[in-house]
C-alpha cells in the first residue's frame, strides 16, 4: 500500500468521523476515544461501522468493533483490511 | 385532482411529500389500503408482496393512475437474505427509506389442543421474526431519515386481550408489540419513532371466513360502534403515525377497533 492511499484512508475516516458525530475535523485525531472524548453513544458507534462498512467495502466483526475504541484503532483496522477496496 | 395535488393541499403536518414507504403485504386487504392512502399523502410507496404478484402490479397501475408513485416488491420477509435485498432494492429505486410499514402475516387458527406446532414456528416466522428482519434491513436507512424515520407496526386487539383460537396468531401479535416498545427506546435517539397499531375486526380476505353468518352478529354485539371496522379506517392510523403530526409520539399502541377493547 502506498503511503498516498494510507493517508487517504486516514483522511477518509476522519471525514466519516466528523459527518457521524457532528464534530469538527480539528477536534478529531488517531488519540481521540469515540465515546469519551468524541460523545458517541451505541447507536453512533453502530452508525458510525455501517458507515466504514460502507465507505471501505468491508464487514467488520461484532467482536472486532469492540476492540475499536479510538480514531487511530479504525484506521489502523481499515488499513490493514481493507487493502482491497477501492 | 391528482393525489399529488391532494398532497400539495393537505396542510405540511399531515403530508408525506418527499418520503419513501415500504409496505410489506401490500396486495391486499389493509396493506393495501395503506400503500394506498400513504402515496395519497404523497409518499413514493414500495408495495411488498410474497405471491400475489398480479394484486401488487395492479395497486401499483392504481397509485400511478391517481396520480401517485408506486414500484412493486417481490420478497419473503421471513427470509432473511430476501429481505435485505428486498430493502436494497428499495432504496436504490426510490432514494432512501423513511417509513416501514409492517403489515405481512398469516392467520392460522387453531384450539390448543388440536394446534400444530409446525403451523407455530410459520406463524412466528411471519408475523413476528417478518417484521423483525424488515425492521433490521431498514434501520440504517431509517436512522439516515432521523425524525422523518418511522417505523409502524401492525398488531392486533387479540394480542392484547387474547382469543381462544387464536394462541398462536395472538402470541404473534402481542410480541410486536414488545418489538414494537423496545425499538422505540433504541432509536429514539436519532428522532425515529415506532409504534403499533391495533386492528380490531376488519373486512379483508383473511378475515372473511370467520366473520359470516352468527359469528359476525355475536361479534358485532361486542362492539360498541356496532360494526366491523373497514381496511382504510387502519390505514388512516398508519398515515397518522407516519406523518409529521405524530413526531412526539413512541412506543405507543393505538387501537383501531371500534371500541372492542378500551
Amino acid at each position: 500500500m502506498t503511503t498516498t492511499k494510507t493517508n487517504d484512508i486516514e483522511a477518509k475516516v476522519i471525514a466519516i468521523v466528523c459527518e457521524q458525530l457532528d464534530v469538527r475535523a480539528e477536534d478529531v485525531s488517531p488519540g481521540k476515544t469515540f465515546t469519551e472524548d468524541l460523545g458517541a453513544d451505541s447507536l453512533a458507534i453502530v452508525e458510525l461501522v455501517l458507515a466504514f462498512e460502507e465507505a471501505f467495502s468491508l464487514k467488520i466483526p461484532d467482536n472486532e468493533v469492540d476492540n475499536i475504541k479510538t480514531v487511530g484503532n479504525a484506521i489502523d483496522y481499515i488499513k490493514k483490511n481493507a487493502s482491497g477496496a477501492n | 385532482m391528482t393525489s399529488a395535488d391532494h398532497a400539495l393541499a393537505l396542510p405540511a403536518s399531515l403530508s408525506l411529500a418527499g418520503r419513501v414507504a415500504l409496505v410489506t403485504g401490500a396486495s391486499r386487504g389493509i396493506g393495501r389500503a395503506i400503500a394506498r392512502t400513504l402515496a395519497a399523502r404523497g409518499a413514493a410507496v414500495a408495495v411488498n408482496y410474497s405471491s400475489r404478484e398480479d394484486a401488487a402490479l395492479e395497486l401499483c397501475a392504481q397509485i400511478s393512475a391517481d396520480g401517485g408513485k408506486a414500484i412493486a416488491v417481490r420478497f419473503d420477509v421471513a427470509d432473511p437474505a430476501a429481505v435485505d435485498a428486498g430493502v436494497q432494492q428499495v432504496v436504490a429505486a426510490l432514494g432512501g427509506l423513511h417509513i416501514l410499514v409492517n403489515n405481512a402475516g398469516v392467520s392460522i387458527d387453531a384450539l390448543l389442543l388440536r394446534a400444530n406446532p409446525d403451523d407455530f414456528s410459520r406463524l412466528l416466522d411471519v408475523n413476528l421474526k417478518g417484521a423483525f428482519l424488515c425492521c433490521k434491513a431498514a434501520a440504517r436507512h431509517l436512522l439516515k431519515a432521523r425524525a422523518d424515520g418511522r417505523i409502524i407496526n401492525l398488531s392486533s386487539v387479540v394480542g392484547e386481550q387474547g382469543n381462544a383460537g387464536q394462541s398462536m396468531y395472538a402470541a404473534a401479535k402481542a410480541g410486536i408489540l414488545g418489538l414494537t416498545k423496545s425499538l422505540a427506546r433504541e432509536l429514539a435517539g436519532r428522532g425515529v419513532t415506532v409504534n403499533a397499531v391495533t386492528p380490531g375486526f376488519i373486512d379483508t380476505d383473511m378475515t372473511a371466513a370467520a366473520l359470516q353468518g352468527e359469528a359476525r352478529a355475536a361479534l358485532i354485539k361486542q362492539i360498541p360502534l356496532a360494526r366491523i371496522g373497514q381496511p382504510d379506517e387502519i390505514a388512516e392510523a398508519v398515515a397518522f403515525l407516519a406523518a409529521p403530526a405524530a413526531s412526539y409520539i413512541t412506543g405507543h399502541v393505538m387501537r383501531v377497533n371500534g371500541g372492542l377493547l378500551i
